[in-house]
């Protein structure tokens, strides 16, 4: 149409990505500096390549009495995965239910789950902690995740994408004697994977940036989440080691922007056209 | 080497956590658990590992598992879950604003003096010094929390500052018409960025001003008397020293730079020339100032008080939490842990390691005979002013349930006053009203 | 929404449902109606005592203007920050919709931060805004400009939008571009032959198109800012100074968390759960009608 670049477009865009990146840039640069300078007021935003050394001590060994930090990206990618997978799952089986089978109290059950929508985290947590310590889920990780795992969101989204499902391909199933176990597993499962790797990512995002709850449920140090542990190396009334936090926090920033990146394609797909 | 520490913690806590159902004594042979939460960090942390760890070698009977359970709000809310879960750790490492809500907190808690008289070991208040002491301890002198990690607010100033503004670096000013007058010198001559500067301002400039001055932060005797205590923020001489921050304000002498701990690294990056702070503060200061920094008594104001009375402390104390089915031995651990904590080389170690101050006579004095405060000048500075006078009423600390929502609540009623939205009178009436309504919300809740 | 084929049989379909109705109930609805009943009563923060007063806890707090206030101010953060996301959102979307080079990489340049926590992104912004050690903010206070968030309500305001709208943006611009993507080429070549041009072109003709999607991304946008802002002011602020930060979550919060008031915060938590459902069931209603259509 036009040979000329758009100069203007351009031009936003790149104001727009920078927005974006610079914060994350100078948190990379911070954690390549001194502690004091930044303490100081002295950051910059070009890295010292010198100081790069801090990501391997993070890694293996932590900052100042915290676990190392390979230690809490294994937890934190745990915790997300189980979050994650957990509520597929679970979503998808009762989504399934709901709408290919008419049983008693159907409308019921739909509206149970829906009503969890209308619960935010903070009403709860007291009471919630209290369920969870009666059933010795303190300090385990069934405890951090499957409080988590229920989801109203997820199984309002496989309601609608099943219910967009034509009635022929059901017809056509079971003209092929196809169970409904089958059903499920062979077409169902295939033709919504769009929606289920978009959700996975919204999940595992959901899963990876916890925080209250596992501060709560979670005591022991082998259970330190990186949120959490970000959260332990900023000292209360001692030196902050800024250094070791802004590389910690690259490291706790980089697994979810890599699965959101990486999946891009079936994220934006699948968000987008679930809500059609 | 801590990292096998840790490690075996854990394991240690996931022991408890479970068989809490059975009430059969465990008969499985090995140390009885005592497992303490905590807010420490980093070098705190590490310190108070390495107590634990002393004590687990220093005897069979008992295992003290350190665990950190966030800031000190968060360990609060924590303990409180886990207690209404029948699951609240041996001990508890509570904030002295808390101490208040803790001592209401009745069977859930076992006060010290309790706690010695049960298992028989001796925990003497004596040995305390005196304003730690009554910090937490009722108001017949029995102790209820044991006093643990303690500071007081200090003046730090900046002696690159004093020179350039023709301060003399060693005097630094005593009272508050001298701090004004060195705070205008300092902006004259533009010798900081910032002439003065205070952390965490409701425990500075409200409750250790009262304690300084001996006058009434609250009635009741600061609550110490009765539940019904009411706020007296609003009198004559604390109307007098916001209008004074709020006059400096103004001027350019004093710079408000937020709640708790946020404007410490004004304090350690020397832009302050007059840093009111912990005076825990020696650490980071030790360890990261790039300029010449002395540390000073707080000021007070003569037309009040000729001689100003002991500080009062700030920090955190050890509580001996209740559970269901919690055994003699568990208590004796408890006792025996408090106890060990408590011996002059461990009380040293934890002050000279930490920048705390001291809680015992007995750490004071070992921490004087070893030579640290040869060492380190002016080191023992806030325990002289914790121990100066004689502690009043006025000075023992406060007793107000709720008093981490007061503390705000003083706070924001300041903030609207700096940013001129109402004037130093309605500041306070305000702060009083809102604060008397928490007051009585806490009584009804007590009595509940 | 009614299909007309279905498979027979109420065994297999309860065995499907069990698991989430199970969790469900243990995890949202035993606690929820506990928080209920606590909204009720006056407790002492340990549990060790507790009576009923009714609804005393709710007349309190209506009676008190700091918490109509909080509700106000929730209100206008809430529509600030759906505002300033979905515009820079909008326009982004709008120019990488043109034919350009590197449009893929602009779009995946743009939608990552969407995997950033929200107290992540606090942390983020602090060291580029804080007037001591920021990287901006530093500098700006040197210069004698009075910028300080922790003493300027109005700055702290700013701050909290700022940082609550920027990781928004990325979820906006990913449905914003696909609304603009779905509208046929011809529509837009047969507005400019008419003329239509620029801004024009744009209120005429593409945001009706896109008022589905605007309208879906405003309430999305709304409860976000509501409850998912927490982490993010949290950090930032913790509702102060003074009040200027303070959203209902975070007064929620302070109060149940923090000082421990444990009916008054139940009772600030039910009102919560009724403003929830109220937006839920807009949303539900709107969503309903789309997947008629």
């Amino acid at each position: 149409m036009k040979n000329r670049p758009d100069y203007v477009a351009h031009a936003c865009l790149l104001l727009g990505v920078v927005l974006f990146a610079l914060p994350v840039w100078l948190v990379f640069a911070g954690s390549t500096q001194d502690s004091n300078a930044i303490e100081r007021g002295e950051i910059s935003l070009m890295p010292h390549l010198g100081g790069l050394g801090i990501y391997p001590d993070v890694l293996l060994h932590g900052s100042m009495g915290s676990a190392p930090v390979w230690h809490m990206l294994m937890v934190s990618f745990g915790m997300a995965m189980a979050i994650a997978v957990g509520k597929i799952v679970i979503s998808v089986l009762s989504a399934y239910a709901v709408v290919f089978f008419r049983f008693p109290f159907r409308r019921t059950a739909f509206w149970v789950i829906f009503i969890t929508l209308m619960l935010p985290p903070e009403v709860r947590i007291i009471p919630t902690y209290a369920v969870m310590s009666q059933m010795h889920l303190i300090n385990t990780f069934p405890g951090m995740t499957v409080p988590l795992i229920a989801s109203a969101t997820a199984t309002l989204l496989f309601r609608q994408v099943f219910a967009a499902v034509p009635d022929e391909l059901v017809e056509a199933a079971r003209m092929d004697g196809a169970g409904p176990l089958r059903f499920l597993w062979d077409i169902l499962l295939p033709v919504s994977a769009a929606n289920i790797a978009a959700l996975f990512v919204i999940l595992f995002v959901y899963g990876w940036n916890q925080y209250l709850w596992p501060l709560l449920v979670a005591t022991t140090p082998g259970l330190d989440t990186i949120v959490i542990g970000i959260v332990k190396m900023i000292g209360v009334e001692t030196q902050t080691q800024w250094n070791a936090v802004m590389a910690t926090a690259v490291l706790a920033l980089l697994p979810p922007v890599v699965v959101v990146v990486a999946m891009q394609r079936w994220f934006i797909a699948g968000l987008t056209e679930g809500d059609k | 080497m801590k990292r096998r520490t840790l490690l075996a913690g854990s394991a240690a806590l996931a022991a408890t956590a479970t068989p809490l159902v059975a009430s059969i004594p465990a008969e499985a042979a090995g140390p009885t658990k005592i497992v303490l939460w905590h807010a420490m960090t980093a070098l705190l942390a590490d310190s108070l590992n390495t107590l634990c760890t002393r004590f687990n070698a220093a005897q069979t009977a008992y295992v003290v598992t350190p665990v950190y359970k966030g800031g000190y709000p968060d360990v609060m809310t924590a303990t409180i879950a886990a207690f209404r879960a029948g699951q609240a750790p041996h001990i508890a490492q509570i904030f002295e604003v808390g101490t208040g809500s803790m001592l209401a907190a009745g069977k859930a808690i076992k006060e010290v003096w309790q706690l010695s008289k049960e298992t028989g070991v001796k925990l003497d208040p004596k040995n305390y010094i005196p304003s730690v002491r009554g910090y937490y301890g009722l108001a017949d002198g029995r102790m209820a929390g044991m006093p643990f990690n303690s500071s007081t607010a200090v003046m730090w100033y900046s002696k690159d500052a004093f020179e350039k503004a023709g301060l003399d670096p060693e005097k630094p000013p005593a009272t508050w018409p001298e701090v004004v007058a060195a705070a205008r010198a300092i902006k004259e001559k533009n010798a900081a960025d910032i002439p003065m500067i205070t952390s965490w301002p409701s425990w500075i400039q409200f409750e250790q001003y009262s304690a300084l001055h001996n006058i009434p932060f609250a009635s009741e005797a600061d609550g110490f008397d009765g539940l019904g205590a009411k706020l007296e923020v609003n009198s004559k001489a604390h109307v007098k020293h916001v209008q004074r921050l709020l006059d400096m304000s103004k001027e350019g002498t004093f710079k408000y730079a937020g709640r708790d701990n946020i404007p410490d690294p004004l304090l350690v990056g020397g832009k302050a020339g007059i840093a009111f702070n912990s005076s825990g503060m020696r650490g980071d200061l030790t360890k990261s100032a790039k300029f010449k920094w002395g540390e000073a008594y707080l000021p007070y104001d003569p037309a009040i008080i000729k001689t100003p009375l002991n500080s009062i402390i700030g920090g955190a104390a050890l509580w001996s939490m209740t559970a269901p089915h919690r055994t003699e031995a568990e208590y004796k651990g408890v006792a025996e842990f408090f106890a060990f904590l408590a011996q002059p080389q461990n009380d040293a170690f934890w002050h000279q390691k930490t920048g705390y101050v001291p809680v015992t006579l007995a750490g004071f004095a070992e921490s004087q005979k070893d030579g640290f405060y040869k060492a380190n000048p002016g080191a023992d500075l806030p325990v002289k002013q914790l121990e100066r006078g004689h502690v009043t009423k006025y000075s023992r600390g406060l007793r107000l349930g709720r008093l981490p929502e007061i503390r705000n609540i003083i706070e924001e009623e300041l903030e609207k006053a700096l940013q001129g939205q109402q004037n130093a009178q309605t500041a306070m009436d305000n702060a009083v009203e809102r604060s008397n309504k928490v007051l009585r919300a806490f009584q009804r809740a007590v009595k509940a | 929404m009614e299909r007309r084929t279905l498979f027979q049989g109420w065994k297999l379909p309860v065995a499907l449902v069990l698991p989430q109705l199970l969790l469900t109930f243990v995890f949202f609805l035993w606690p929820a109606g506990q928080a209920v009943w606590y909204s009720m009563t006056q407790q002492d923060p340990f549990g060790l005592g507790s009576v009923f007063v009714g609804l005393s806890n709710f007349r309190e707090l209506f009676a008190d203007p700091l918490y109509v206030h909080t509700i106000l101010r929730t209100l206008v953060f809430c529509f600030a920050v759906s505002a300033l996301a979905m515009t820079v959102a909008l326009a982004l979307a709008l120019v990488a919709n043109r034919e350009l080079r590197g449009r893929a990489i602009y779009r995946t340049l743009l939608i990552w931060p969407y995997a950033v926590a929200p107290a992540m992104a606090a942390i983020l912004w602090l060291f580029m805004l804080d007037p001591e050690i920021g990287l901006l903010g530093h500098p700006l206070v040197k210069a004698g400009l009075p910028w300080d968030y922790h003493v300027s309500g109005l700055d702290a305001q700013f701050l909290v939008v700022l940082a609550s709208s920027w990781k928004q943006i990325s979820y906006n611009f990913i449905f914003f571009l696909a609304g603009l993507q779905s509208i046929p080429q011809s529509v837009i070549e047969a507005a400019r032959m008419d003329g239509a041009r620029g801004w024009r072109r744009l209120r005429t003709i593409i945001l009706p198109l896109l008022s589905p999607t605007m309208f879906f991304l405003l309430v999305v946008n709304l409860v976000y800012a509501a409850f998912d802002t927490f982490g993010t002011i949290w950090a930032l602020t913790e509702g102060g100074p003074g009040k200027a930060t303070e959203t209902l979550v975070i007064k929620v919060y302070r109060d149940g968390m923090i000082n421990q008031d444990i009916g008054g915060s139940s009772a600030q938590s039910v009102v919560l759960m009724l403003g929830v459902i109220a937006i839920t069931a807009v949303q539900f209603r709107f969503m309903g009608r789309r997947t008629k259509t």
